[in-house]
């Protein structure tokens, strides 16, 4: 449907995926010897830095699932990362402090939510699909706002953190950080072994023609309905992590500003490809951090760089790459 | 006598104030290969798509070995084993033609709520898959882009991908439109060889094709059916030809 010929060729071709793979673990690498930079300069300052993309990185890649290989361009991702968030939050301050009982808990919010509503805004499909997810998006927006037990609008600090088995891992910034990359190691592995198989090309094809897939015998609403879920798990465990990042959880993580930033994510980083939304979130977080130290107004030129890549860099940034390493392969066959 | 494979019973639908299907009733029995003709707009496709449950039908059933389908999603037909092809091409673009028949087989092996293994290098479905193409000429095809094939490449693999279902009764939208006369004629050896194992309901202007093919003919002519019978009968139908055959091969 709507995201079709950008996320053509990255798929199947094993060149192409043998090359993506390679910029994948070289980009976790360098993610993982960002504590040690970060010990030469800036003191934690780096390391905060990485962390806060690869929590972007794990909510953009779930939502890549959606928009990229599901043709599903939902506007109100950023609920399940705040629901997430939230179950964290909430937990904490309740003095529920096992990972183990908040991880199921807010596998369990964000799981329940993707099934109602995406029920409901699967029915629908291109502009009103975007505009009923922003709704559903907005009304857990203000619920969140209206929990005053819980810091309503201004939302919750929280002066502890979670406890994972009686260590302390989620309480050093290394063990955190540590947590964060392995996590996103493992949705980046899970959501590209998806891509491949027997869901994933249901999933895939639907996208491109639903009404081909519905005459073979699929029912294309249930394989989209469980790919909603799917990644609204995921984006619930960026939401964890934001919670333990940050120590601090407000309504505005669920903002549709934030789940316009994660549609940013994805088209300028490569709809449906490997590594796009990865090296999306990357290059967001960093570009924010570089135009925001020259002006306030960053936006003012992020803006036109979305611009100029969505209209020249066809396949994101992940295409223009692979583009780079392997220009002499030939398109298309 | 034998029962049929597929009943439309006094199907009726309209758009608005045209009536694209006027109290229809075919069958289609084992074995047979039953040819729709009638000319442009006369509702052919409409019809075939509200048997494989793509246009709601305003009344009448739809009967699929006994079993009333009238109510069934498209999904739910295809998987009772109803097949069908699109006059318009209708394939996964950018799949490989062996990707989007394996895609099809996929559906007839069941369990696709599999998350992790590579779909790609199952071989059941790859072989069969590739034995569905080989059918159709289109063996050296499957690794190209569907979407990059010729025209009439894109019309085989159409058929490739309603063979791969393995169905029992096939619907064939005009499978040779847009086709030459060389690439007609081979596809109408093809499906006589096919006619043996799948019961067909086939469209198609090509009369020469049909005359070939069917052992029944139906004339549809705004909506309704003015004849039925054998291509001998069809051919000497004084309503049948002034509707239709009169001007398909004067
Ligand atoms: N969704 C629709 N809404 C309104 N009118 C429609 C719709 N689909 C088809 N029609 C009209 O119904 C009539 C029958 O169309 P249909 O496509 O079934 O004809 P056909 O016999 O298959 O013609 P052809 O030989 O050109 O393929 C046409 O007049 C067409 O314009
Ligand atoms: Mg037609």
């Amino acid at each position: 449907m709507t995201a079709s010929a950008l996320s053509a060729a990255a798929d199947g071709r094993p060149a192409g995926r043998r090359c993506a793979v390679g910029i994948a673990l070289g980009i976790f690498v360098l993610l993982a010897l960002t504590p040690l930079l970060s010990q030469l300069y800036g003191g934690g300052y780096l390391t905060t830095l990485a962390m806060r993309a690869m929590i972007l990185a794990i909510a953009a890649i779930s939502l890549d699932l959606l928009i990229g290989q599901g043709g599903m361009v939902s506007f109100g991702h950023a609920a399940f990362v705040a629901l997430g968030a939230y179950a964290y939050g909430i937990a904490i301050d309740e003095g529920v402090y096992s990972i183990f009982a908040i991880l199921p808990a807010a596998f369990a919010a964000a799981g329940l939510f993707a099934l109602v509503t995406g029920a409901i805004s699967l029915r629908t499909r291109g502009v009103y699909f975007i505009m009923i997810t922003l709704a559903f998006a907005q009304m857990l927006y203000f619920a969140m706002g209206s929990l005053s037990r819980y810091g309503a609008d201004d939302g919750l600090t929280l002066w502890s953190s979670a406890d994972v088995a009686g260590t302390g891992l989620l309480k050093s910034d290394t063990g955190l950080f540590l947590s964060i990359l392995a996590a996103l190691v493992g949705v980046w592995l899970l959501v590209n072994r998806i891509a491949v198989s027997r869901f994933g090309r249901v999933l895939r094809a639907a996208r491109q023609n639903p009404t081909r897939v519905a005459t073979m015998g699929y029912s294309v609403f249930r394989y989209r309905l469980t790919a909603y879920v799917i990644a609204a798990l995921i984006a619930a465990l960026a939401g964890v992590f934001w919670g333990a990042q940050a120590n601090f959880v407000s309504p505005a993580i669920g903002s549709w500003q934030r789940s316009g930033d994660l549609i940013a994510i994805v088209v300028l980083g490569g709809m449906g490809s490997r590594n796009g939304a990865l090296i999306g979130a990357l290059f967001l977080v960093f570009i924010e951090e570089v135009l925001s130290g020259i002006t306030h107004d960053w936006r003012l030129i992020f803006g036109p760089m979305l611009v100029l890549i969505a209209l020249y860099a066809h396949g994101g940034l992940a295409g223009w790459i692979e583009r780079l390493q392997g220009p002499r392969r030939s398109g298309g066959g | 006598m034998t029962d049929p494979v597929l009943e439309i019973d006094r199907l009726t639908k309209s758009f608005g104030a045209l009536c694209v299907t006027d109290d229809v009733t075919v069958t289609l029995m084992p074995g047979e290969c039953h040819a729709l003709i009638g000319p442009n707009g006369a509702g052919k496709s409409t019809l075939v798509h509200q048997v494989s449950g793509l246009v709601r039908p305003d009344r009448g059933r739809i009967l699929f070995q006994g079993r009333d389908v009238t109510a069934l999603s498209q999904h739910a037909r295809a998987q009772a084993g109803l097949g069908r092809s699109f006059q318009i091409t209708s394939i996964i673009p950018e799949f490989t033609a062996l990707e989007n028949v394996a895609l099809a087989a996929q559906a007839r092996a069941g369990k696709s709520f599999r998350f992790f293994r590579d779909a790609g290098r199952e071989r059941a479905l790859n072989e069969t898959a590739r034995a569905c193409l080989g059918q159709l000429g289109l063996g050296d095809r499957g690794d190209l882009v569907a979407g990059e094939l010729s025209h009439g490449e894109k019309r085989l693999l159409e058929l490739a991908i309603a063979l791969a279902g393995a169905p029992k009764a096939l619907l064939l939208d005009e499978p040779m439109a847009g086709m030459g006369r060389a690439e007609s004629a081979t596809l109408t050896q093809t499906l006589l060889g096919l006619k043996a194992r799948y019961p067909m309901l086939l469209i198609e202007h090509d009369m020469e094709a049909v005359f070939t093919l069917a052992d029944r003919v139906s004339v549809l002519v705004a909506g309704a059916i003015v004849a039925t019978g054998t291509p001998k009968e069809i051919r000497n139908n004084p309503q049948a030809r002034a509707a239709y055959l009169g001007e398909a091969t004067a």
